[in-house]
């Protein structure tokens, strides 16, 4: 028998899965047989230039685009037959909604918990509280009853990381989160990243821009790079510590 | 006065209150989703629908409803293929559907075909078949819109998000087509073709410049629908204007008395 030196099996699952993921818009070739493995408590910053095809990857993750070739599984599941999406949490790079429309911080942050599951369901009492708690956790309880196009940037990007929260995602997926955002309400946000990261169960994907921020966390040296794209990782090993399961309770009551 | 308990009055006063629930509702989730011009389009391929149920002697309004059905099916694939821009694609179908029409009211010269009833509006000859219709239509766009209001909000809110959270939103963005033809194929008789629009879409820009929640402007676009049909339905049968335009008119002295309003409060 030939002696099998066996690879070192990662003891977290899977989240995301790339394998040989190609994509082009017409003859223009974005992203060319990229692969990746996502894990389970892993904070990875994806970096790369204009174009590199940064926010097409996090869209066919997230399913808005198809692959032209290679497979995307989520949580071991291959995408096509992928249901549980309310494991997923998804900031969008702009939220490009209309400055108008009528609608308040509440609405927009219940509106989370609007999916299959909740289809033909009336919205319940604990539904309502884990609207509260996710303002809270975001410090925007009192912008509840606001109006989401009369906030600012920066306020807006809490209340739509609050929308993606509200659901104790597993998988928290953010395209640029602080693009249009002053440097202090940057600092705070990725601050609120990075505790979330470290003391709860939640594996981040995160494209970013700021090489300073994603390079003090995560370190200077990509994990991979495929074309122009390098995904920065770091993993958070108090996986044991963490019994409450439950997000947006203890991220209050730690302060 | 005798109008107002004249059978036929009471009849448009019925058919005009029903719509009024309606057409602002769904007018309000078209606005919002930056496709208001969608109810002219819709109207005016319904006409040429009305004008060929009257060359074949077929009930015209079920006919204008097919048309506006196979018109929304036709505009929502052209959305897709030219993502952003959704008016190109209302555009297309609108000069296709007037075309069609013209076509079909010049061929009908010899037919008892009224155009200028379905252009601009004849409710006072709505009679229990048509009565029956918008009622019928009611129940089903209250019902779906009441059943689906979280996910119509979340779709029309961010679609890219309604889609991440699993909702089928091509399903529901065809459910939206064929709710919205509903509302206009009814809505035609009593306002006409040339004016359903403004039924769809003052309503809505009023809620926008007041509501400040979508709650809110849910209410607010059914009561300024209301406020308009039935008070503009009154004033044009004691004045003896035209009832379609004096809805319409009453619908733009409401806007500018919100947008008046709203500078007062800010």
């Amino acid at each position: 028998m030939v002696a099998q030196i066996a690879a070192p099996v990662s003891c977290h699952r899977e989240m995301v899965a790339l394998e040989n993921v190609s994509y082009a818009y017409g003859t223009q070739q974005v992203l060319d047989g990229v692969s990746f493995v996502a894990r389970e408590r892993d904070f990875i910053g994806l970096i790369g230039s204009n174009g590199a095809g940064k926010t097409t990857l996090l869209r066919m993750i997230v399913g808005l685009a198809k692959p032209q070739h290679g497979q995307i599984r989520l949580f071991g599941t291959p995408i096509e037959r992928f249901k549980d999406w309310h494991l997923i949490g998804y900031v969008p790079q702009r939220s490009h909604f209309n400055p108008l429309f009528p609608a308040t911080v509440r609405e927009v942050v219940l509106s989370g918990l609007y999916g299959r599951r909740k289809l033909f369901r009336r919205l319940t009492k604990e539904d309502a509280s884990r609207a509260a708690d996710a303002l809270r956790t975001l410090q925007i309880e009192d912008l509840a009853d606001k109006r989401i196009g009369a906030l600012s940037g920066g306020q807006q990007q809490r209340v739509f990381l609050a929308r993606a929260l509200i659901n104790n995602p597993k998988l928290l997926i953010l395209d640029e989160p602080m693009s249009g955002i002053d440097n202090e309400t940057q600092r705070n946000f990725f601050h609120l990243l990075r505790h979330m990261h470290q003391h709860h169960n939640i594996t981040f994907l995160m494209v970013s821009h700021d090489m300073e921020m994603i390079r003090s966390y995560l370190g200077d040296e990509p994990k991979e790079t495929s074309g122009k794209l390098s995904f920065h990782v770091r993993h958070s090993h108090d996986l044991e510590d963490c019994g409450e399961t439950d997000l947006l309770h203890t991220l209050r009551k730690e302060g | 006065m005798d109008l107002l308990t004249a059978e036929f009055f009471q009849r448009a006063l019925i058919g005009g209150a029903l719509i009024a629930i309606t057409a602002p509702l769904m007018g309000l989730f078209l606005v919002l989703r930056r496709l208001a011009m969608i109810g002219d389009t819709l109207s005016h391929v319904s006409i040429a629908g009305v004008a060929l149920g009257f060359l074949i002697n077929v009930y015209p309004v079920a006919v204008g409803l097919v048309f506006a059905i196979v018109a929304s099916f036709a505009i929502e694939a052209l959305r897709r293929t030219y993502r952003t821009f959704a008016e190109l694609s209302i555009a297309i179908i609108m000069s296709g559907g007037i075309a069609l029409a013209s076509i079909l009211f010049t061929l009908g010269k010899g037919f008892n075909l009224n155009v200028n009833s379905y252009l601009f509006g004849s409710i006072y000859t709505l009679d229990y078949t048509d009565l029956a219709v918008i009622a019928l239509v009611t129940a089903v766009v209250l019902l779906v819109v009441l059943l689906l209001r979280k996910e119509l909000f979340l779709l029309t809110f961010d679609e890219d998000a309604a889609s991440v959270s699993g909702l089928p939103v091509r399903y529901f963005n065809i459910l939206i087509s064929i709710l919205t033809a509903l509302v206009i194929s009814a809505s035609i008789k009593i306002v006409g073709a040339l004016l359903v629009s403004a039924l769809l879409t003052i309503p809505a820009a009023c809620g926008l410049a007041l509501a400040r929640s979508f709650r809110q402007a849910i209410a607010l676009v059914v009561v300024i629908g209301e406020i308009a049909v039935v008070g503009g339905l009154w004033a044009a049968g004691v004045w003896n204007l035209a009832p379609g335009g004096t809805v319409v008119l009453l619908l733009i002295t409401m806007l500018l008395v919100s947008l008046g309003s709203r500078k007062l409060r800010v």
